[in-house]
């Protein structure tokens, strides 16, 4: 096996911030990064070993994409992209990942931020009480195994069903919090004993509840059809995924793909890569649980903003907190792309990837169609999050993909040998903002320093063209998983 | 003994034993060092449960798998793994084992991050002089 250096000396640019990886070798395709001269300087020699061994799988088209946040996962590279054929191509779980429809939910709000700060702890510590989170966090809601099926079929909308939030949360969702092709009965008992607490919790990690001011707005025509009216207005975001539910969905899988398929474990480069072939049984029920997963993760979101509305309540009285949008960053769905001129169907993987679709594409939201997808990328708690929205030049480059984040630079073990969560709390203090965490340990591994410098990743976005800058958005109060 | 590997993103430890039955059970603590100070942890709860798998890199993804169900399902926080045992079997391997610990209580144990799964992404299982080597990556 080759080694990343190697690869890296092999990268020829093509485009601005767009290098190629030719053909080789097993690669049915070439790889393509989407990266800016210092993105390319810090990515790891193995994150180009794992989108390499992407382009090896079976009806992969066109190339195999890595976003400007990439780093080094397992299988795929984390912010890896690709297209397999409806027909002859396959579904890989770890294209996926284990936190199925991990995603970002953003949601407007009528406060300004002079009147966010007056009472920022006050949120903070609400948010805290009414939303559960931390290892081992349990929910006061408890789903019956009836409601649970229910919500693994129709996502958010058992949850809008039931009372929580509204229809106009479900317009400005993807895919409107539900793919149609769930079903419960792929998913296992041992996962669903693992989700039935779980729904309405954040979790731990890199998860987070983020109250935000608009900093900067660069497009405000777009902006303004987001619900963005002008600059200090207040916005609030949500980062988290399907929970245990979604990790044992795709532990099962893997384990049912590489026990029905012993014979490609020698041929794959990264055992992690297992795949079932599509058309296949095994492919459609895993597509099936995926899909309730996926669900699952919506609701989830939904349910985490609802009790963020009930905490806005309390301490702001009667605040309108409208959705701008949700978005799944780790999924698969089928979708349409032009492939060398003809538009074909395809089971697009994303993972560590936001969607980002073009104005006019049907599967957005109508309020949002005429100006494009809105695109969600969030900072870290000491840094920028950004709004940015779909481009036609997105859906030639990228499959209409970019970023999901700043993307880590450092890993935990260091960050924890680096900081220390009382002294990051303590600094992001002196600059206006306000953490709470169930663990210090939380802190300090999520330190800002941690990070890649997510200005660069979504410049690097904009100057490709993939998705274009909106609104840039900076941090008041967050609590960390 | 065990050691953690530098890895961007995730956790990558290498675990080791006299035997492959140590280097597992030397694993699980690894893993559960990550989220809490184990020697910390009261041994007052006691569960014995078994895995079966095809080969040993299967039954060390399935035996670490297991705790990740126990913490979403039980709070169950590891102290340690009292026994273990493989056998071979007619489908592969089978594993024994039995573990002590507490149920999670913000009052007795802090915990912090969250492991989600484990990954076979550079999983090894390898026998070097009198030790059984095994490194496994966990998405966190």
């Amino acid at each position: 096996m080759m080694n990343g250096e190697e690869l890296k000396a092999k990268l020829k640019k093509i485009g601005p911030c767009i290098y190629e990886l030719p053909k080789e070798g097993p690669m049915k395709v070439p790889a393509r990064f989407i990266l800016s001269e210092k993105l390319l300087e810090q990515i790891e020699p193995n994150c180009l070993q794992q989108a390499k061994n992407v382009t090896t799988l079976p009806g992969i088209q066109k190339w195999g994409i890595t976003c400007p946040d990439a780093h080094e996962g397992y299988g795929f590279p984390i912010g890896g992209v690709a297209a397999m054929d409806a027909e002859t191509g396959c579904i890989s779980p770890g294209g996926i990942g284990y936190d199925i429809n991990c995603g970002v939910r953003i949601l407007s709000t009528s406060l300004t931020k002079e009147q966010a700060l007056e009472k920022i702890s006050e949120i903070v510590d609400a948010m805290f009480k009414h939303v559960p989170c931390g290892l081992g966090s349990k929910s006061s809601i408890r789903l019956t195994p009836d409601q649970l099926k229910e919500v693994l079929e129709t996502g958010a909308q058992w949850a809008v069903k039931n009372n929580y939030g509204n229809e106009d949360d479900l317009e400005h969702c993807e895919s409107n919090g539900c793919l149609p092709g769930a079903d419960e009965s792929a998913v296992s008992a041992k996962a669903k004993e693992r989700g039935k607490s779980q729904l309405n919790t954040l979790g731990a990690g890199n998860h987070f509840l983020e109250v935000q001011y608009v900093d900067k707005i660069f497009d405000a025509k777009t902006a303004k059809a987001f619900g963005i009216e002008k600059e200090g207005q207040v916005t609030m975001m949500i980062h988290c995924g399907s929970r245990g539910l979604g990790h044992q969905v795709c532990s099962d899988f893997i384990r049912e793909m590489e026990q029905t398929h012993p014979e490609l474990l020698k041929q794959l480069p990264d055992r992690q890569l297992i795949f079932a072939k599509l058309n296949t049984p095994l492919a459609d029920r895993y597509f099936k649980a995926m899909s309730a997963a996926a669900n699952f993760a919506w609701c989830n979101r939904h349910m985490i903003a609802h009790h963020v509305r009930v905490a806005f309540k309390e301490i702001f009285g009667d605040v309108a907190l409208k959705t701008i949008y949700d978005v799944a960053h780790n999924i698969a769905k089928f979708e349409e792309h032009n492939i060398d001129g003809k538009m074909k169907k395809v089971m697009m993987h994303r993972k560590g990837a936001t969607r980002a679709f073009p104005p006019g594409h049907p599967e957005i939201p109508k309020a949002h169609r005429e100006v494009g997808q809105p695109v969600l990328i969030p900072g870290t708690m000491g840094t920028c999050s950004y709004l940015l929205v779909g481009t036609e030049k997105g859906m030639e480059l990228t499959f209409g993909s970019t970023a999901h984040g700043a993307g880590r630079a450092m890993s935990r073990h260091a960050a924890l040998k680096q900081y220390r969560g009382e002294a990051v709390k303590k600094t992001l203090a002196t600059q206006g903002i306000v953490v709470k965490s169930a663990s210090w340990k939380g802190i300090a591994e999520e330190a800002p320093g941690a990070y890649k410098d997510v200005d660069e990743v979504v410049k690097t976005s904009h100057d490709s063209g993939i998705a274009t800058l909106v609104v840039r958005l900076r941090p008041l109060g967050v609590i960390k998983g | 003994m065990y050691k953690f590997i530098e890895h961007t993103a995730d956790l990558k430890f290498q675990a080791s034993g006299a035997t492959l039955e140590e280097a597992f059970a030397e694993a699980a603590r690894a893993m559960y060092s990550f989220i809490t100070d184990i020697k910390k942890v009261k041994p007052v709860i006691e569960k014995k449960f078994s895995v079966e798998s095809e080969n040993n890199e299967a039954l060390l993804f399935d035996f670490l798998s297991e705790f990740l169900v126990m913490i979403d399902t039980k709070g169950f926080l590891l102290n340690d793994v009292t026994s273990i045992k493989i056998q071979r079997t007619d489908k592969g391997f089978k594993l024994d084992t039995t573990i002590v610990g507490d149920s999670m209580d913000s009052n007795k144990y802090s915990t912090g991050g969250d492991i989600k799964a484990i990954t076979y992404n550079d999983m090894f299982i390898k026998q070097e002089g009198t030790q059984w080597i095994v490194q496994v990556l966990c998405d966190i």
